[in-house]
């Protein structure tokens, strides 16, 4: 019963594809996907391209079942299969990665540092992340199109009120009006697909 | 009390969810909060959508703390925009 909930929620809209609004809306998070199992910044984005390319090519076969996201991601995941394999099959062996992400200013921070800080404030939701994001984000592509980017804009990519206002030609009561009503259905759309 | 004072003080369900909205973006001011705050000990819907929505935040922030810590460089991303465009 509850997956035949699930299922009819979130496939009750019909999927389009778009490849002009892929890199606005995906590349971040695709790029973050990457990162966090491949752990090598130019190499993320050498495959993140593949992926886009390899989905233009694949476009026709497309039929808007799954989201244009839940696509491109399992798209993705079998370039980074393809990575490992290359990988290993030059040195001939598997390596051991660990997940030790290298930028300039956090240079020698430790895994456990990370992961602490990260965790601190979310205690009690211990879940399985992957999952967790999966869920949002299909609840949020769910959404009617101008929420879903107003959305997006405003709590993904943290940009300021006043420049999605500008960037979208709307008002700021208009604004916050789309907010609240993509926030009333991501609520719903959780609480039918999360929490049960 | 007057009119005036009560209009000042208390405030209506749809203020309430603005006030609520805005709160979850650090976008509402002290006395707003005030205001909710009092408007929820009385109003059991708002009081829900109050507890709802910043549990939907904090699965949001736990979403945003995995997938959001890079960002893919302005270059590459034009990059690969004039790559898609040209492949199209």
């Amino acid at each position: 019963m509850l997956t035949f909930t699930k299922t009819f929620y979130l496939k009750d809209k019909q999927h389009q594809i778009n490849p002009d609004t892929w890199i606005k809306n995906y590349a971040d998070y695709m790029y973050n996907y990457t990162i966090q199992r491949v752990n090598n910044h130019e190499k993320a984005q050498d495959i993140v391209q593949d992926t886009f390319l390899a989905a233009l090519k694949a476009k026709a076969n497309y039929k808007g079942e799954a989201s244009e996201r839940t696509w491109l991601i399992a798209i993705l995941k079998r370039k980074i299969i393809d990575y490992y394999r290359k990988s290993n099959s030059k040195k001939g062996k598997a390596e051991v990665r660990m997940n030790y992400i290298n930028t300039d200013e956090q240079e020698g921070d430790w895994l456990e540092e990370r992961v602490a800080d990260h965790k601190g404030n979310n205690t009690d939701f211990d879940l399985d992340n992957d999952d967790l994001s999966q869920t949002l984000e299909d609840c949020i592509d769910n959404l009617p199109v101008k929420q879903a980017t107003v959305f997006r804009m405003k709590t993904l990519q943290e940009m300021e009120s006043q420049d999605i206002c500008n960037e979208l030609d709307i008002s700021s009561s208009n604004l916050w009006v789309i907010i609240h009503r993509a926030r009333v259905q991501l609520m719903e759309c959780m609480e039918i697909n999360w929490y049960n | 009390m007057s009119n005036k004072n009560i209009k000042k003080g208390f405030i209506s369900c749809h203020e309430a969810g603005n006030i609520c909205d805005r709160s979850q973006y650090k976008e509402s001011s002290l006395w707003e909060r005030i205001k909710l705050e009092m408007h929820i000990l009385w109003c059991v819907k708002c009081n829900a959508y109050v507890k709802k929505n910043s549990m939907l935040s904090k699965l949001l922030k736990t979403h945003a703390d995995e997938h959001s810590t890079h960002h893919l460089p302005k270059e590459k991303k034009e990059e690969l925009e004039e790559l898609i465009k040209s492949e199209k």
